[in-house]
């Protein structure tokens, strides 16, 4: 899969790709577009050059609730729960486009995140922010996706809640989904990518295995500090 | 004791009943703008005029029932004729929002917008129902009238007191205990119910969860319409039928959305009865109710009234305006529906 973008102000050429049961992150200083690179694959904003594929499939021109259809999954930086439902009722709505038997796919969430099964008739909006994060991730496997994108999903956790969360989003990647995943805490989000995007101003800086975007001096002196 | 009971009996009389029905009618209306704030979030001033559409329609095909001889027995012919006047309003609504609503959420217009919107939409609606109808006084209420009379209660008891219980009250409190629970069960169980509870409370998730927002707007206008029409024709019944009534319960409503938090169905309902309790015990007289408590010197001269019946609209602008100076959010905790 890759996904490209050009023209507009934001991002330049940049090119993002992820293949099955890998993890994709992509980094980069505060306003080098990192979440609009998100957005523009996820069709939340018009691409003025160049196209999104899926599987091979074009999928440039369609809506994000069509992309959704097609296999795609998202969850945003914030507001990435329906607060006021039920940890239960979130999975279902992640489920809305489903008309079968949705209950293998819960369990499955369930086992991915015990916590989520003690506090499924919860209202998510009351659990912390760790496991505000498990719905929402939670939320987008319910649709059983070939690819998850997630947008800073350790904003604001503490850095145990964090390693958990990338634990767990090690284990994802194991069943088999593309993940693509825009992260602040660079460092540790590399130490678990397959592929490390460093974006710089809309454009594609380094592109690397994670392991080399580490050891790279360049990389570690301008943005790992050091 | 006997002048305890009378007190009693007096007080549930003309006001408990009396605010049991009207605050079950409030409700309803109340119901009606929190769901379009929920979801469509925007402050709809044509919910009271969309209530006197359906309520015409109601009224319209009572008269033609009655002119072909058609009758319910005990019960108002209107409920034959709600049915088909609840499909009418639907589709107004549903055409209102093809013709109006639409075009500014492809927009993404601001709230205020469609407000403004809203009014024209009241406007509109106002102009055709005074068009077919007229704007004069309608009655329409025919079957039975009481479920207990006033004197066969008097001769039941051997009290002083009466106690009435008109049939169009019973059947606003049935009517409208029945609706609010389907409609919860409705938000609280189905698929499309979640959805709504989903798209109210958090938009651009739901979107990318999948929800289609057209399905879940027009959801909304059918229920929309179909508790206004409810609403509307009972209100009629209990009362009766007035353009210009009907456009000036968008008070109330207000208010009564607002006290319970606009956007969450609980709070329309307890805000309902709140501001139909606020308005009749603020405008009833109690000099009869207290004679019978107090010893006979005692007896108040004047009529123990907070405030003409006149101003029984100052009380839901009372609330309305104390509720947002110090409560803004409504009564109840939590988030929109």
């Amino acid at each position: 899969m890759s996904g490209g973008y050009g023209g507009a102000d934001i991002l330049h050429d940049c090119n993002i790709s992820v293949d099955k049961g890998e993890i994709a992150v992509v980094v980069g200083p505060n306003g080098a577009g990192k979440s609009t690179a998100m957005k523009a694959l996820f069709g939340m904003l018009n691409l003025s050059q160049g196209n999104v594929t899926l599987g091979g499939e074009d999928i440039t021109c369609l809506s994000p609730q069509e992309r959704v259809k097609k296999g795609m999954a998202m969850v945003p930086q914030t507001n990435n729960v329906f607060a006021s439902l039920t940890v239960q009722e979130n999975l279902e709505m992640g489920a809305f486009l489903r008309r079968d038997d949705i209950f293998q796919t819960m369990e499955h969430v369930f086992e991915l995140f015990p916590i989520l099964k003690d506090k499924r008739n919860q209202a998510a909006g009351e659990l912390s922010g760790g496991q505000r994060q498990q719905v929402a991730v939670g939320r987008a496997l319910m649709t059983t996706p070939e690819v998850l994108m997630l947008d800073e999903p350790t904003a604001g956790v503490s850095p145990i809640v964090m390693d958990e969360l990338f634990e767990r989003i090690l284990e994802v990647k194991q069943t088999g989904i593309a993940i693509l995943m825009v992260e602040q805490n660079a460092r540790q989000a590399l130490n678990i990518a397959d592929t490390g995007y460093v974006l710089v101003t809309g454009k594609n800086k380094f592109t690397n295995t994670g392991e080399a975007l580490l050891a790279s001096p360049e990389v570690r002196r301008s943005f790992l500090g050091g | 004791m006997t002048d305890i009971m009378n007190a009693t009996v007096l007080l549930s009389n003309f006001v408990i009943i009396p605010v049991l029905a009207y605050g079950s009618q409030l409700a309803l209306g109340a119901l009606g703008v929190t769901l379009v704030y929920g979801i469509l979030r925007f402050a709809n001033f044509a919910h009271g005029d969309l209530m006197a559409f359906g309520t015409m329609i109601t009224i319209l095909v009572t008269w033609w029932l009655q002119s072909i001889g058609v009758s319910f027995g005990p019960l108002p012919t209107a409920l034959l004729a709600l049915p088909v006047a609840i499909v009418f309003t639907i589709a107004m609504a549903l055409f209102t929002d093809r013709a109006v609503y639409r075009f500014y959420r492809r927009k993404r217009s601001t709230p205020a917008i469609f407000v403004i919107a809203s009014i024209g939409v009241m406007f509109v609606l106002n102009g055709i129902v005074r068009f077919i109808i007229g704007p004069n006084d309608q009655q329409f209420a025919d079957g039975e009238r009481f479920i207990i009379k006033a004197r066969s209660f008097k001769h039941m008891t051997g009290l002083n007191e009466g106690l009435a219980f008109k049939v169009s009250q019973g059947l606003t409190i049935g009517i409208v205990f029945v609706l609010v629970i389907s409609l919860f069960w409705f938000l609280q169980n189905t698929r499309t119910g979640k959805a709504m509870r989903a798209y109210s409370d958090n938009e651009d998730l739901a979107l990318l969860s999948g929800i289609d927002p057209e399905k879940v707007v027009m959801v909304t206008w059918i229920i929309t319409a179909a508790l206004a029409t409810i609403a509307g024709t009972l209100y009629g019944l209990d009362k009766s039928f007035k353009p210009f009534t009907y456009f000036q319960l968008l008070l109330p409503f207000f208010a009564a959305a607002i006290v319970g938090g606009i956007g969450k169905p609980v709070g329309a309902i307890i805000g309902g009865f709140v501001v139909a309790f606020s308005e009749i015990s603020i405008t009833y007289a109690y000099k009869k109710f207290l004679k019978y408590l107090v010893p006979e010197n005692w007896a108040p001269e004047g009529l123990v009234q907070f405030l003409s019946t006149d101003y029984k609209f100052a009380v839901s602008f009372l609330i309305l305006v104390l509720v947002l100076l110090i409560r803004p959010m409504g009564i109840l905790k939590g988030r929109v529906i």
